[in-house]
């Protein structure tokens, strides 16, 4: 079944120079294991393949039913330098919030996910 | 030795509302107010405050939040903490006192001034010393722009804020000091933690990220159910209560607006983190894979858990430079086909700059309400109702960008039609202060705490 993130988790962004920040929260405790085992690094970076021009970092807060990545090169320099609109990075967690995982049938009405529209 | 210190963010960071320190102190019982004033670009404006002047290069702000918290600490014993000293924290000081004998509260409390933070004097014998003050994240060494350096700043940690607290300093004033020592000193001074106890700082420093960005945890900016969330034109801003184990609540006032939840608090403390496993700072590494959230009753979060490790033996230097210079101009196009006659405008201006043999190291479209914050992502956008084309240059030559600035205009007779939202006028040019990040071995930074009564 397709499940779009923004279904099943809230987030936050932030910058650090040329590098943004994208913490992804599950929006219910039982639905971290989905967004541990299908958001991944790989999927991750396809899906801003063409946004960000490094590579992407992935850390895992079980104790906060979080991910974190770091988008390398995500901010066109990023802080003063950068001549773009989101230039720190702010809403960068709502552009992750569009990324679509596949996750098995079985699991997905186990966990009562919304599938996506 | 109190049981529990409660400590209170009164300023995200400078430009927050002017009136969150007075309603921090009056709404409730705290004991220490914080004060954040810096972002990372700040003490460069700072600096050049101070070439012009040398009275000035602290956050002015201050002076005004002082003056309407004043009571609270003359008579109830709050204490503030706050890194508005900015390049200049005795002449900051000078300012408080100056407030202070005109409301009638002068020789009431002491103002510690903690300084060594500033490293521009000392940048060529540093560098001729072999500390390369290498960018950490490009790793060119500080000498590629020595002669365009603005500003220099260690970023440091609680010990001169504890120092200062120990000499019986009710307000104490820093420079460049991390935004987390700001709350962690405070509960280090009240709960005697020594510098090895780890998981105590660890938890200090959590308390600190959490409360450092003013109502960003209480509610402001919350993705999660922000339809629901209450009166944020009321917005409560947080304070944590802490006990000496480290164990802390993160709570606001009663009768203010916002939201404490552990969806509000997670939120907070993803915001601007790298590896989660350490969280670097001068006084220890905290590991937020270690926190713990609970609800404890309505807009109360506990907070436990922490674990810390010993730092390393380097501070981390905020260096401002001079990086050319840059302008954005705007133009606003509608239906029919708004993005497909914004990309044409977009091609006509390249076209344009091309021919007049303006050179820039970098040129970006973006196409507002099409693509500027998720990119291609956004998806099919040929229906748009409007289009705001957004072109920006950079570059090291102001001629450059200043001549670019009159290129916008002339699109709105010579371009694509259904063009609009040019009632701004000409984009301004902005001269760039970049910032450059580096590390420098701790025992080069030396700090002195001054008592001024």
């Amino acid at each position: 079944m397709k499940v779009r993130l923004v279904d099943i988790a809230h987030a936050r962004s932030g910058d650090k120079g040329d590098t943004a920040n994208v913490g992804v929260i599950a929006l219910q405790a039982r639905w971290y294991s989905v967004l541990k085992e299908f958001v991944t690094q790989k999927g991750v970076a396809d899906h801003f393949r063409g946004m960000i021009d490094g590579k992407v970092d992935r850390f895992e807060l079980p104790n906060l039913n979080a991910l974190n990545f770091l988008l390398h090169g995500a901010l066109d320099g990023g802080g003063t330098l950068s001549l773009k609109t989101d230039a720190q990075g702010k809403v960068y967690s709502t552009a992750l919030l569009r990324m679509v995982i596949d996750v098995p049938d079985t699991e997905a009405r186990r966990l009562e996910l919304p599938a996506a529209k | 030795m109190k049981e529990i210190v409660r400590v209170a963010a009164g300023q995200g960071f400078w430009g927050d509302d002017l009136d969150a320190p007075r309603r921090q102190v009056e709404g409730g019982q705290v004991d220490y107010l914080m004060l954040d004033y810096l972002a990372e670009v700040t003490m460069s404006i700072l600096q050049k405050q101070k070439e012009r002047d040398p009275s000035l290069g602290y956050a002015r702000d201050f002076v005004g939040a002082m003056e309407s918290v004043l009571p609270a600490v003359v008579e109830r014993g709050v204490k503030v903490v706050a890194n508005a000293g900015g390049v200049n924290p005795p002449a900051c000081a000078a300012a408080v006192k100056a407030v202070a004998e005109k409301s009638g509260a002068k020789g009431k409390f002491r103002i510690g001034v903690v300084s060594g933070d500033d490293l521009l004097g000392r940048l060529d014998q540093l560098i001729a010393a072999g500390h390369a003050l290498a960018n950490m994240e490009t790793g060119e060494p500080l000498s590629t722009v020595r002669d365009r350096v603005l500003s220099a700043n260690a970023y440091l940690g609680s010990e001169p804020i504890v120092e200062a607290l120990g000499k019986g300093a009710n307000v104490v004033i820093t420079g460049r000091s991390t935004d987390t020592a700001l709350t962690m000193a405070p509960l280090r001074h009240e709960f005697g933690w020594g510098a090895e106890s780890w998981d105590e700082l660890a938890a200090g420093i959590v308390a600190g990220h959490i409360i450092e960005c003013g109502a960003q945890c209480s509610g402001g900016n919350c993705l999660y159910d922000w339809r629901s969330i209450p009166d944020l034109a009321n917005v409560g801003y947080p304070f944590v209560e802490a006990k000496r184990d480290g164990t802390f609540v993160v709570t606001k006032h009663p009768n203010t607006g916002g939201r404490v939840s552990v969806q509000t608090v997670s939120e907070q403390l993803v915001y601007e983190m790298g590896d989660p496993h350490s969280y670097i700072t001068p006084d220890v590494i905290a590991d937020f894979t270690t926190i713990k959230l609970a609800r404890d009753g309505d807009d109360r979060v506990l907070v436990s858990g922490i674990k810390g490790k010993p730092p390393t033996d380097k501070l981390k230097v905020s260096i401002a430079y001079r990086a050319g210079f840059k302008a954005v101009g705007t133009l606003v196009y509608a239906w029919p086909d708004a993005l497909e006659k914004a990309q044409l405008a977009d091609k006509i201006l390249r076209e344009r700059l091309e021919r007049l043999g303006l050179r820039f190291e970098r040129i970006l479209t973006e196409f507002v309400g099409a693509n500027a914050t998720h990119g291609h992502l956004a998806g099919d956008q040929r229906n748009a109702p409007e289009v705001q084309l957004r072109f920006g240059v950079r570059g090291p030559d102001r001629a450059a960008v200043e001549r670019f600035t009159r290129e916008i205009a002339p699109l709105v007779l010579n371009g694509p039609p259904s063009v609009t939202g040019f009632a701004g006028g000409r984009p301004k040019v902005e001269e760039i202060v970049a910032y450059w990040p580096a590390l420098i071995d701790k025992t080069v930074v030396k700090t002195k705490v001054d008592i001024v009564q």
